[in-house]
């Protein structure tokens, strides 16, 4: 993943409350068997309106979204995410966020920044003109007017997102620590590590190599 | 690890923490998972270009469900039939490629097993109690009912969890939902939840694990529990929990993936040492009471939007909130509704009686109970029952209910997501109204422009043979 220190450009100045997944891209583009090209089937139902902010020429390749509350609610689709980053969004700014969404979001380097009701309003206000700037070292949402919003994220995921680092890779790791685990589950719930058998079915392949 | 009185989700936690890291997150160990073609492709993908196996396989199992058509899928020889959209036939052949390169479990469409993922888990016994069970899927809250600690994850998760069998998590707070009292006649599970979710609304549960309690959870079935788990996510939860009970293990005792003999017994001792301890700490309770709830249904296009069956359609302007006075008109127009108008009095033109919410024999028995010696009204353009898995409807055909549902007009499916979500052929067309036993009532679900009301299978059966949204009270003598 491409490390992610700070986000700065024009941002979408949305501010629309309990925008779900369908919304963001609806279930007809999760056909797809890659994470390439989601971006022409964001917010299609937004843009068949005219005159719709995704097509406004002034926030074109904006790489800030500014939405309301519970902001990507609905399905696990991952989509979501793919979606907004092949438009070119790196951060997102609401008051909430659903919880899936935001790990989604996290796992493919977008930054979801939790600012209460008045910084989102403003913001939306400062979007229409000009540019803001998410910064993860100084952890800050900043605009040319010196407005200073400061906001928390979860350190690991900070870490992560500032360094590019490889979340499978880093679990990978502790591979001692996921098998003294599984020796002792399989001792203590023996029903469960068994997974159910494989009687009825034909497996092949290599699960374990 | 706490001392004191312990929650179910708290027990299940404790015993599946890996690794405790100093910034509060834990490496948490993943029992069961299950796999599906929508958000699979990817994280194989991922695997095949790291060069990474999946590290338990027999701790996975999947199966085709979303894009599958729900017409006839088999020739008079048994052989799968070519699916007409590309692109479903592309994901559907990846996932059977992707299980076999990598050695997973899987269901073909053409075995009585099949159906939907939620559906499948529990009815071949993989879902357990005191699991942790994922699935790239946001409706895996449904496991809950059997007291798993089961929650929907994006594909990257996906991927986490086939190569490393854990996910990196930080803990939900806990939100009791307890619901005493009798239910009226009537008035069933989908009704309870879809109350509950008027309650809380749409992101009440957001951050937290919900468990269910009281005397109306208690005493409901494993099916009806089911359909309450299911939608813990449109209150925002992202896992619903229901401590497992006799009623539990006598639904689980004998499906071909449960355990048994000795180990049924060892199983059924660890499970009985689950439900929260007495005296154990919520972040939050809500308590509903049975007597208040109705048979209710949604009239907007978010799930919080619920409303018994003998109210009306809600004036905007009633609504203290701008926000939500904003939406509420927003969601009228697409629903094209009259603030004031009788929910009977609206009429639909299609009923759609399936989903991993209500698409279980005890969901099909309820319809046909209403259905019987009726007939769909004449400006009902579809009406659908497609069972949950193959094994449902094998069942339901063995208690003649597809006889009745056929008689009266129905079609009766295969089993799969169908109208759900516009993502197989079964859609609502756009402008058109649609009662459905599904779980997301979202602009666009069910096709671009469909209107949907959610509601019970009771509840579906009667606005199919009525035409119009109704009192399923009404009907029962
Ligand atoms: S039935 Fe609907 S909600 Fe359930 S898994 Fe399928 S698409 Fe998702």
């Amino acid at each position: 993943m491409e490390p992610v220190r700070k986000v700065e450009g024009r941002a979408y100045p949305w501010g629309a409350k309990n925008i779900d997944t369908d919304v963001i891209i609806p279930a007809h583009w999760l056909k797809t068997i890659s994470r390439e090209g989601l971006g022409k089937g964001a917010f299609e139902s937004v843009r068949a309106e005219p005159g719709n902010l995704f097509d406004d020429p002034r926030y074109a390749g904006a790489p800030v979204l500014v939405a309301g509350e519970n902001f990507g609610c609905g399905s696990s689709r991952e989509h979501a995410a793919w979606a907004l980053a092949d438009l070119g969004i790196k951060a997102v700014i609401a008051p909430s966020f659903s919880d899936i969404f935001s790990g989604n979001a996290f796992k493919n380097g977008i930054v979801t920044v939790v600012l209460p009701q008045e910084a989102i309003d403003r913001l939306v206000e400062v979007a229409k003109t000009d540019e803001i700037t998410v910064d993860l070292e100084t952890m800050t949402v900043t605009t040319p007017f010196q407005d200073r919003f400061p906001f928390a994220l979860d350190p690991f995921r900070r870490d992560c997102l500032m360094q590019g680092l490889d979340e499978i890779g880093l679990t990978l790791a502790r591979d001692t620590a996921i098998s003294k685990f599984e020796t002792a589950a399989t001792q203590s719930r023996p029903f469960v590590m068994e997974g159910g058998g494989n009687e009825g079915f034909a497996v092949a392949g290599s699960g374990r190599t | 690890m706490a001392n004191g009185p312990r929650t179910l989700y708290q027990k299940i936690w404790d015993d599946h923490v890996v690794e405790r890291r100093d910034d509060g997150t834990c490496l948490i160990y993943i029992d069961r998972h299950l796999v599906h073609e929508v958000t699979s492709p990817q994280a194989f993908e991922g695997l095949r270009a790291a060069g990474r196996p999946v590290r338990r396989p027999e701790l996975t199992l999947a199966v085709p469900d979303h894009n599958l058509p729900t017409t006839a899928r088999t020739d008079a020889a048994g052989n799968l039939l070519p699916i007409a959209d590309p692109e479903s036939a592309n994901q559907l052949a990846a996932l059977r490629r992707n299980t076999a390169e990598f050695g997973v479990r899987y269901i073909e469409a053409t075995d009585a097993r099949q159906g939907i993922v939620h559906v499948i888990g529990p009815e071949q016994g993989f879902t357990l109690p005191g699991t942790t069970l994922v699935c790239g899927d946001s409706h895996t809250s449904a496991h809950g009912a059997l007291g798993a600690l089961a929650f929907g994850i994006g594909t990257s998760e996906v991927e986490h969890v086939l190569a490393t069998q854990t996910l990196l998590l930080r803990q939900s707070k806990t939100m009791e939902v307890r619901v005493d009292g009798t239910l009226g006649h009537g008035v069933g599970p989908k009704d309870v939840i879809l109350a509950i979710i008027g309650r809380i609304g749409a992101a009440g549960g957001t951050g937290h694990v919900i468990e269910y309690t009281g005397s109306v959870i208690r005493e409901m079935s494993v099916e009806g529990r089911l359909t309450v788990s299911n939608m813990s996510i449109e209150g925002g939860a992202r896992a619903g929990l229901i401590a497992p009970d006799e009623t539990t293990f006598a639904y689980l005792k004998g499906r071909p993936m449960a355990p048994a003999g000795e180990a049924w017994d060892r199983a059924v001792a660890y499970w009985r040492s689950l439900p929260s301890d007495a005296g154990a700490r919520y972040d939050a309770v809500v308590t509903l009471d049975a007597t208040d709830i109705a048979p209710s249904l949604t009239w907007g296009t978010s799930p919080e939007d619920v409303v018994a069956i003998t109210g009306a359609v809600p004036d905007p302007e009633s609504f203290a909130d701008p926000a939500k006075r904003a939406a509420a008109r927003k969601s009228l127009d697409y629903m094209g509704l009259t603030p004031g108008t009788a929910m009977q009095d609206i009429p639909v033109e299609h009923v759609f009686i399936g989903s991993c919410t209500n698409s279980r024999i005890e969901d099909l028995r309820a319809a046909a109970a209403v259905v019987k010696g009726r007939h769909v009204a004449d400006r009902i353009r579809q009406a659908l029952i497609v069972p949950g898995s193959g094994l449902v409807k094998r069942q339901a055909e063995a208690e003649g209910l597809d006889r009745i549902f056929l008689e009266a007009g129905f079609e009766w499916r295969e089993p799969g997501c169908s109208m759900c979500l516009a993502m197989n052929p079964d859609k609502v067309p756009a402008g058109e109204r649609c009662a459905s036993t599904s779980n997301r009532n979202f602009v666009g679900r069910q096709g671009p422009g469909a209107r949907t009301h959610l509601l019970s299978p009771a509840m579906a059966a009667a606005a199919a043979v009525t035409g119009r949204l109704t009192d399923v009270r009404d009907l029962m003598a």
